[in-house]
Parts: structure tokens; C-alpha cells; sequence
């Protein structure tokens, strides 16, 4: 699976290489053979299809961190599932170098039952660590989560809060080449949100590669450098991360306007108190 | 990917989400025993028998058919030591009938992952399978002391029978599960299916009665439609180890069991070749439809 290239090759330099990629969805209206033949007399169409991506190209440089912004359902996580390999494009190529961990979503390795000791292990091997390397990290994890007195504790008995820590922990600790953050930055106490910038920062100067999805504009506008903005799964800004996050605000306010618009037409004699 | 953490020269470009089937496995077999342990643990979770119920649940069995079959059917006066001959072909059922159960809902069952993170998604029915082989041992282990306690005495032919037996069963499992378990994903429907077949197989090999019934009462083609299943090959395989030589030996197996056997082993392992391709082209696929 590693295709060795030569070091003339244009991507020497890059971890991520998408081209041209396109990820089409299928959204079916009907399961069963009776849904299925209702829909067929009806003459209504069994299934629609969208592009959540849609002909992005796009190359990340080795060791740098790019954040993406977009609206919600601009096709975002899509990407960076697309990156992930956990989706695969339907046209168009996606490629990355090393080891690519992602965060997605917090603790979805993590399983209920299990204790936190336990789980370290597990989470630690579905992100790619082999048994030494978990065993030589094993202390750094659990130092860095916070979560010493709970470790024989099983996972289901902890706080949100807990959770998360223990999650991003084991996250970080993976070591990768190719970093994938999806709004983990959302939960989690004010206090340990500083600790994870922190350490967020320092990834990013060990020459980490990392592509961000967050809502949360100042910490982007403090890790990254580049963003890149998506607006129905394809990049219509790709340049200095203040032009994107302005870019993004103002989709933001266009978007509050159409839909208070939508709202007033709709109800045209209800006075405009709402906020 | 286990090795080191001094960084080697820089990697080469390569594809995300391809990296499954066998080598793929090789490679994260820490992780599969990981899985294991953590299924083994599930499997009986918040239950007060716990593991109990792997041995539970064949003796349920095993007495419903020995009074039903052996005693009042009277299969006890026809043939030798019923009760082993019942339980040979029995574990090796269960095993089957587990080992598809478990795999079919294996990607299922495990969509929060599937859906968030890749990983070679074979993991997921492969450990699966190697679970119920694990409650496989048990019944295994009671099945031994119930040929010892009727006057076993095992060779090395009888042993390569059960070898065979198993090998047939175990690679037939997996071949069905992984197809099952990537359909599951598109028709919830083979859940149902699986577990719709479950009686079938326990009826269709010679477990409950002999297949000398089976050749006096159907005609011939019918018979070789029987005895062509790998099912049956492999359940007489096991009464050839465990249950005949306890007994005085005057049982005929169907001819050439041993001979159809290894040709059965080899579909079987043809199937599985097949059944892990067209996983892995079902896989790429799994995220988006979970």
C-alpha cells in the first residue's frame, strides 16, 4: 500500500494530496419492499443523491496546520473523513503520508464497559499504537487526562468532562504524522480547553501536520496560519486564515439573514422581538 | 506501524481507507486480540452466569433432543451411546451457527467506530469468529470426557478427522460471515436470515438421527444432494473421532467422507477467498450506509 515515489516527485513536500475528489451521497426515502413499491406507484423517486464534496483539490504541506471552515453541512467532516479514509471519494483521489490519527469526535473508541486502564490499551491500538509503544506511553496518557484515582474505574462512570480528557490523551499520544481534529474543542472544562491549546501549539511546532474543523475562530486564528473555506462541498477560499475566518462570519450573518427573512414572510404580521 | 517511534525515512503517499484483508490483519493483530478480549467480556456482560451460559446453552439443547430424540423416538435403542453421537455433531453446529450469528452483526454493532475512524473493518467479524471459536472449547472439553467416560480411545486418523471436521466448519463460518456481515450493513435483513437458517442446519446433517435414514428413504440423487453438504461431511467427520470408536464399530459412514471432506475444505477456503473480496469492496462503502 505504500507506494514508494521518486524525490523529484510535485508532493515530496506534502502529507495530504486530494484531487478532483467527489463523495456522492445516496439519501434513500424507502428500506422495505413495501415502502419501496408505494414510492415506485407514487412515480416518486426512490432515492436522492448529493455531493457532499464536490471536485475539491486540495495539498497540505508537511508539518503545517490548516483549518477548514464552512457553514454547517458544507461538507467539512466529510473531507476530513475523505482524509481519514474512514469514507472513500467516489471520483478523484485522496492521499495522505505517515500515520494519520484523527480525533473525530472524542472518545469514539472508547467503550462504556471497559475501565479506564483497559481502554487506554484498546483506544490506544484503534488509533494504530502496537502494545510497547501504549506501555511506554501509558503513564504520559493518564498524567496529561488527569484521570490517575479512575483508572480501574469503568468509563461509563465518568463525567463528560473525564471522558474527553482521556479521549484527546490517548489522541495526542498516538504520535501521528497527519493529525485530523473535528470540534473537539467544544467540550470539555475551560481549564483543560487551555491545556489542549497548549499542546495543540506544541504539535504543531514538533512539525505535525494537522487540519482543524472548529467553530471556535480565535483558536484557529491562533493555530493556524491557513484556512480554507467550504461552501457546498467545494472550496470557494483557500488563503491567510484572517480573510477565511472574516469570509466565514460573513456566511454566518448572510445565512441569519435569509433564514429571519424566511421567518417574516412566513409569519408577516408577528412583531420582530426574536433575537 | 507497532515498530518505533524514531522517525524512519519519510513515508510514501499512500491511500486512506485501503489497508484491510489479511495483511491488514497481520498487522493489527494486537488490536484483534484486544477485540477479542473485549467481545468475550461483552458477549455475557451484566449476566449472572457470565460465561456460565456457553455451557448453559448447548445442555439446554442437548437435553431437549436426547429425551425428545434418544427417548422417546427411541434413536437411543438404534444407535450406540446416542448421547455422544448426539453431541459430536452438535458442538460443531453450535460453533457454525454462533460463528455466523456473531459475524453477521459484527459491522453492525460496531457502527460508532466504523463510522468515526478506519480501520481494516475485517477486525470485525474475524474477532467475532474467533469468539465463538473460544466457546467453542467448552462444549469441546465435555464432549471428550463424554467420549472417554463411553471407552474412547483416540488415533491419529480419528484426530485428523475432527482436524478436518473443524477446519471445514471454521473456514466455512468465517466465508458465510464476512458476506453476511457486509450485506447486514445494506439489508438489515440477514440478521433474520441467519438466524432463520439456524434450524435448518441443526436438521440437515446427520446430528439428530443417523444419515442411514437419510439413504432409505430418499432417492439416490436426493442422498448425494444431502451428503454434499459440507455441514454433514464435517459433522460425520466428528462422530467418525469422537462417538464410533467408543463404540462396537459396526457403523457405516457415508463413503468417502474423508475424501469429500478435503474437497469441501477446499471450497470452503475458495468461498472465504471470494467472501474477503467482495468485503473489501463492500467496506469501502460501510461508513456512509451505518
Amino acid at each position: 500500500m505504500t507506494t514508494t515515489e521518486p524525490p523529484s516527485s510535485p508532493h515530496a513536500a506534502h502529507s495530504i494530496v486530494i484531487e478532483a475528489a467527489t463523495k456522492r451521497f445516496t439519501l434513500r426515502h424507502a428500506r422495505s419492499i413495501r415502502e419501496i413499491s408505494i414510492r415506485a406507484l407514487r412515480r416518486r423517486p426512490l432515492s436522492d443523491t448529493f455531493n457532499a464534496v464536490d471536485g475539491v483539490d486540495l495539498t497540505v504541506d508537511t508539518g503545517s496546520t490548516v483549518a477548514l471552515l464552512g457553514l454547517n453541512g458544507s461538507g467539512k467532516s466529510t473531507l476530513l473523513k475523505l482524509i481519514s479514509g474512514v469514507m472513500t471519494p467516489d471520483s478523484g483521489r485522496v492521499r495522505v503520508r505517515g500515520r494519520v490519527a484523527g480525533l473525530i469526535d472524542v472518545g469514539a473508541g472508547l467503550h462504556p464497559e471497559l475501565t479506564g486502564r483497559e481502554n487506554v490499551y484498546l483506544n490506544g491500538a484503534i488509533l494504530g499504537m502496537g502494545k510497547e509503544e501504549i506501555e511506554r506511553k501509558f503513564d504520559a496518557i493518564v498524567d496529561f487526562a488527569e484521570t490517575e484515582a479512575f483508572l480501574d474505574t469503568p468509563v461509563k462512570f465518568y463525567s463528560a468532562g473525564m471522558f474527553m480528557r482521556l479521549g484527546f490523551s490517548i489522541a495526542v499520544h498516538t504520535e501521528p504524522d497527519v493529525f485530523l481534529i473535528d470540534e473537539v474543542m467544544a467540550v470539555g472544562d475551560p481549564l483543560f480547553r487551555r491545556k489542549c491549546r497548549q499542546k495543540l501549539m506544541e504539535l504543531r511546532h514538533g512539525g505535525l501536520t494537522m487540519v482543524i474543523v472548529a467553530h471556535d475562530l480565535p483558536l484557529l486564528r491562533d493555530l493556524c496560519r491557513r484556512g480554507i473555506v467550504l461552501s457546498e462541498g467545494r472550496v470557494v477560499f483557500d488563503g491567510p486564515m484572517e480573510q477565511a475566518a472574516d469570509l466565514l462570519l460573513e456566511q454566518r450573518r448572510n445565512r441569519q439573514l435569509r433564514t429571519a427573512g424566511s421567518r417574516l414572510a412566513a409569519q408577516p404580521t408577528q412583531p420582530t422581538t426574536s433575537t | 506501524m507497532t515498530a518505533g517511534t524514531a522517525p524512519p525515512a519519510p513515508p510514501g503517499l499512500r491511500d486512506p481507507g485501503r489497508g484491510g484483508g489479511a495483511a491488514g490483519l497481520a498487522r493489527r493483530r494486537y488490536l484483534l486480540r484486544l477485540l477479542v478480549r473485549r467481545e468475550l467480556r461483552a458477549r455475557y456482560q451484566g449476566s449472572l452466569l457470565g460465561l456460565g451460559w456457553s455451557y448453559v446453552r448447548p445442555a439446554v439443547g442437548f437435553t431437549v433432543y436426547f429425551l425428545a430424540v434418544g427417548v422417546f423416538l427411541r434413536m437411543n435403542e438404534s444407535i450406540e451411546d446416542f448421547a455422544v453421537f448426539l453431541f459430536s455433531g452438535m458442538v460443531l453446529i453450535n460453533f457454525f451457527t454462533d460463528t455466523l450469528h456473531a459475524a453477521t452483526r459484527a459491522v453492525r454493532g460496531n457502527a460508532p467506530l466504523i463510522r468515526k475512524i478506519y480501520l481494516p473493518r475485517e477486525l470485525f467479524p474475524v474477532a467475532s469468529a474467533l469468539v465463538s471459536a473460544v466457546h467453542f472449547v467448552p462444549g469441546l472439553v465435555i464432549l471428550t470426557c463424554g467420549a472417554v467416560i463411553s471407552g474412547w480411545h483416540p488415533s491419529p486418523a480419528a484426530l485428523g478427522a475432527a482436524l478436518l471436521g473443524f477446519a471445514i466448519v471454521a473456514v466455512l463460518g468465517m466465508a458465510l460471515g464476512l458476506l453476511c456481515s457486509a450485506y447486514n450493513v445494506f439489508y438489515r435483513d440477514f440478521e433474520q436470515v441467519v438466524d432463520v437458517l439456524g434450524i435448518v442446519f441443526t436438521w440437515s446433517v446427520p446430528m439428530i438421527y443417523p444419515w442411514t435414514l437419510v439413504r432409505d428413504t430418499l432417492p439416490g440423487w436426493a442422498l448425494e444432494l444431502y451428503l454434499a453438504n459440507p455441514l454433514a461431511i464435517a459433522v460425520s467427520l466428528f462422530q467418525r473421532c469422537f462417538w464410533s470408536p467408543g463404540t462396537a464399530g459396526d457403523f457405516e459412514f457415508p463413503p468417502g467422507i474423508v475424501r469429500d471432506g478435503l474437497i469441501a475444505l477446499v471450497l470452503a477456503g475458495a468461498l472465504l477467498a471470494v467472501a474477503a473480496r467482495v468485503f473489501d469492496r463492500k467496506q469501502t462503502r460501510f461508513a456512509e450506509e451505518l
